[in-house]
């Protein structure tokens, strides 16, 4: 059986107000998927329908080509880590780690040795005996991933897992989970709302918004080629400029330039256009404006910078590139490569750049 | 599209069979006992159909309206002087270094969870007609004012159930956030208008919760005005048990109007209480709880006294009653020396009055914590459409009175279908009945604070919901349910309303056998029999404060 995850039409309701309208996923075996997007954008939810702690109104869940909307959570042989990790309180690391494989009625001699291997993959064999109350916040997360994993599920659901830890411990912490999945090859579905987590981590990830998937592709895809100014924005920063389409992707940009773009379908009318810091530079020529404020941050610097139409842009300047720094009240021209910005229809921001 | 079928049949799923269960034991005994009184105090042996000749009746005679006014007065005076006396201590406790903090707290809970008759008692042998204190002053030429009546009433009371207040208001002081009241000071309020302004305005909803809860056990109290009553002054339960028994045979018709009465007052004070609250509802999580003001010498000796004195003051009984007990007795008044002989002339109604107590109320508990187990899980993680109902069900024990309760049983069980009149069944019933919510909110209490993900990390883990529960979140939540049926236990060791109106004399528990004994007169027999069940509930409480760490909340 593969261990490849599919949605089709996944609809969640909680009373009137539908909290997932119709999300389609097509997750491969081994894959290691992100759902990301702010509060409430419905990623939490959607983890728990696969999980089986939500109801289902709609849609077919299949993993592999078993459908799973009826299997009852208990019977789905799926591992999950949860946000504050749900480590037994009661219960000791070993016994914590046992817990899944005692259930499954595993034979008591395979159990010891499976928990153990599972403690060394996360560093922790040496506190086997310790409670959950004498662990730091980042022992907890090593044990409930190996609580998870080591009942050798089909799919790894995790549940903002980093989100409790301080910001050194979540960088720690994230390759651990990446190498270690890697290495077992489960499956796995990850919830977030922190994007650099998300790119760092995953083989693709759907940007999600309101019960939607806004987006789905690898991290560079995702960054580089945002399909919409909703994920242009939560992924990185993004400067979005008023621009007007003519013919032939030939785009005016508030009368100070005009460039060709690269684009996938013809249409002509009012648009707007998203640059990422690091993809304006200062020109010669190009959209004149006025810097207010830099801010040096070692390998970089940031502007901020007036537009003479009024729009405030930022702007990275890596160091690395050059060695002077612009000082406000400086008169400079902005310019950036047609081919790496993006550009959406005003009304529907719809991509017609590719 | 395949239309798939999401959501298992109701039938499937076990809390629906719990939540069934609880309906129908709180429907046989609760439900249905007090709709039979109802429909009772509507009826008389005078008429056919229905009549309001009780009710007539009551409101026509003074010897029943006038205990009306009885019940209301010594039910408002000890909740007033219950919060002057509680606040102050709570406030007390919980900002200074008071000395001996420790053991004020647990006299304080002691002496709420001693025989309800104690109080009185202790109160008669000191300054009764024949008691100590009143002998001793009389050679002197000195007489002191009478305790009978509305007087010594309220004051037992008071004495009794200020801890409620004390309780109640430490635990809100305690979860005010330090910050606001540095706010108000920063803002430039001196400490008392700070007081006034900020800390009062915000434990106001606790201290009501706990009058509200003071004056529905004065209300219900049978205890205290039988023995300080006398002939002259008569509350409302009194006139449940003195009617009922006075019309033996009969239907208990006055009865249960009464009955009604009662139930009305406390369901009226309960609706104000609550309406009052829901408009002012502080919702705090304290993340810098007060600090404790440290004084030294003097100062600390001031702050000690009042406190002191409140908890010295509501203990005395216990130890009043307790020494007593060594006095050789004439029978009717104890004449000094020190002798076992009260103990010694016991006898075998010691031990069938103890094995009474221990066999009823640990065959309650066995009920109390499953089913309380049960349903404080479908209260507070499945509380669907009825949820609500279940909560509604279990504030029914604090309004109907023990007396009323007694009387509802005697009426329903009493005909057939189901004779349960003067068995134990029936006392272990109400048991259950009216000492189960301290169980119930104690561990609903406990679970609200349980993360709920790690029920679903062992179902995940292929661990099925039922077992996950009794495996997992019964295990976890045993605390919570530990000290709630403590105190659900203590109660019953000392229940005396309820169990009174229901014993045949053979079940009678070693609570109503010394209640027995000191209406009898029989002073040396009172004692001794109430001074076993003193130390007994203190034992029991003193090794549940110890074994959580002080962590029992009433």
């Amino acid at each position: 059986m593969s261990n490849a995850v599919i949605i089709k039409d996944a609809v969640k309701k909680y009373g009137d107000f539908v909290a997932l309208k119709g999300v389609s996923l097509d997750i491969k075996e081994g894959e290691f998927f992100t759902l990301l997007g702010p509060s409430g954008c419905g990623k939490t939810t959607l983890l728990r329908m696969i999980a089986g702690f939500n109801s289902i109104e709609g849609g077919e869940f299949y993993f592999g080509d078993r459908l799973i909307n009826t299997v009852p959570a208990h019977k789905r042989d799926i591992g999950m880590v949860f946000q504050n990790y749900a480590i037994f309180p009661h219960l000791t690391v070993e016994e914590n780690v046992a817990y899944g494989l005692k259930a499954r009625k595993v034979p008591k001699a395979e159990i010891e040795p499976r928990v153990r291997e599972a403690l060394e993959l996360v560093q922790i064999a040496h506190l086997a005996k310790r409670k959950p109350n004498e662990l730091s916040g980042g022992q907890q997360q090593r044990v409930a991933l190996a609580r998870a994993f080591v009942i050798e599920p089909s799919v790894l659901l995790m549940d903002e897992p980093l989100s409790n830890l301080d910001a050194k411990l979540r960088v720690q912490m994230r390759t651990v989970i990446k190498k270690l999945q890697r290495k077992l090859g489960i499956t796995t579905i990850y919830v977030t709302h922190d994007q650099e987590e998300a790119l760092a981590i995953s083989d693709r990830i759907a940007v999600m918004r309101d019960g939607v998937i806004m987006q789905c592709g690898t991290p560079t895809e995702i960054y580089a080629k945002p399909e919409n100014p909703f994920v242009a924005s939560f992924i990185g920063v993004s400067n979005f400029l008023d621009c007007n389409v003519e013919a032939d992707g030939i785009v005016d940009v508030q009368g100070e330039m005009r460039i060709q773009v690269p684009v996938s379908r013809n249409y002509v009318g009012p648009a707007r256009l998203s640059a990422r810091p690091e993809q304006l530079f200062f020109a010669e020529s190009g959209m004149s404006g006025e810097v207010q404020f830099s801010t040096f941050l070692g390998d970089f610097i940031e502007y901020e910078v007036k537009l003479d139409g009024g729009q405030s842009l930022i702007v990275n300047e890596y160091t690395k590139d050059t060695t002077d720094v612009h000082e406000p009240g400086e008169k400079v021209h902005l310019s950036f490569d047609p081919s790496r910005i993006s550009v959406y229809e005003a009304e529907s921001e719809e991509v017609i750049t590719c | 599209m395949l239309k798939s079928k999401n959501t298992m049949p109701f039938y499937m799923d076990p809390w629906f069979w719990v939540k069934l269960m609880v309906f129908v034991i709180f429907a046989l005994f609760l439900v249905w006992p007090f709709s039979s009184i109802i429909i009772n105090a509507f009826k008389s042996n005078k008429v056919d159909g229905f009549t309001l000749n009780n009710f007539d009746k009551f409101f026509n005679k003074k010897y029943y309206y006038g205990a009306l006014w009885n019940s209301v007065a010594v039910s408002v005076v000890p909740t007033i002087v219950a919060v002057i006396l509680g606040v102050p201590m709570a406030y007390l406790m919980t900002r200074y270094n008071v000395w001996g903090k420790k053991l004020w707290h647990i006299l304080a809970i002691l002496s709420l969870m001693s025989p309800p008759f104690l109080g009185a008692y202790a109160w008669i042998m000191l300054f009764g007609r024949a008691g100590s204190v009143t002998t001793f002053l009389a050679k002197y030429g000195i007489t002191i004012g009478t305790i009978y009546g509305f007087g010594g009433i309220s004051t037992v009371l008071a004495l009794k159930l200020y801890p409620y207040i004390y309780m109640y208001t430490s635990g809100a002081m305690e979860s005010i956030d330090s910050s606001l009241e540095e706010c108000a000071e920063n803002l430039g309020s001196d400490r008392l208008r700070r007081f006034v302004t900020v800390t009062m305005p915000v434990v106001t909803p606790s201290i009501t919760a706990g009058a509200l809860v003071v004056f529905m056990s004065a209300l219900a109290d049978f205890g205290t005005p039988m023995l300080l009553g006398g002939q002259d002054f008569r509350t409302l339960p009194v006139l449940i048990y003195n009617e009922y028994l006075s019309e033996t045979g009969g239907n208990g018709n006055l009865a249960s109007a009464i009955s009604i009465i009662i139930v009305i007052i406390t369901l009226v004070m309960l609706l104000v209480q609550k309406t009052w609250v829901s408009r002012r509802n502080y919702v705090m999580s304290a993340l810098r709880p007060p600090k404790e003001i440290e004084v030294h010498g003097f100062k600390r000796f001031l702050v000690t006294l009042p406190v002191f004195l409140i908890s010295f003051v509501s203990f005395l009984p216990q130890i009043v009653v307790c020494a007593s007990s060594f006095q050789h007795t004439n029978y009717s008044s104890f004449t000094g020396g020190f002798t076992f002989e009260n103990y010694q002339n016991l006898g075998s109604r010691l031990w069938s009055s103890l094995a009474n107590t221990f066999t009823y109320s640990l065959t309650a508990m066995v009920f109390i914590v499953i089913i309380g187990i049960l349903m404080s899980y479908a209260i507070v993680r499945r509380k669907g459409k009825t949820g609500g109902l279940l909560d509604m069900l279990l504030m029914a024990p604090y309004v109907i009175p023990g007396s009323v309760l007694g009387l509802c049983y005697i009426v329903t069980f009493n005909v057939k279908p189901l004779i349960l009149t003067g068995t134990a069944t029936i006392i272990i019933i109400s048991y259950i009945i009216r000492k189960l919510p301290y169980t119930v909110r104690s561990a609903s209490a406990f679970l609200m604070q349980m993360d709920p993900s790690v029920e679903e990390a062992s179902i995940n883990l292929g661990v099925p919901p039922m077992k996950t529960f009794w495996k997992v979140t019964a295990r976890l939540m045993l605390p919570g349910v530990f000290s709630g049926a403590i105190l659900s236990w203590v109660t019953c060791i000392n229940e005396l309303s309820c169990s009174i109106m229901l014993s045949s004399g053979r079940n009678n528990t070693l609570t109503i056998e010394a209640y027995t004994n000191i209406v009898r007169n029989s002073v040396g027999s009172g004692a001794a029999l109430s001074a076993i069940l003193t130390v007994t509930s203190a034992v029991i409480l003193i090794i549940a404060l110890r074994a959580t760490k002080g962590k029992i909340s009433v």
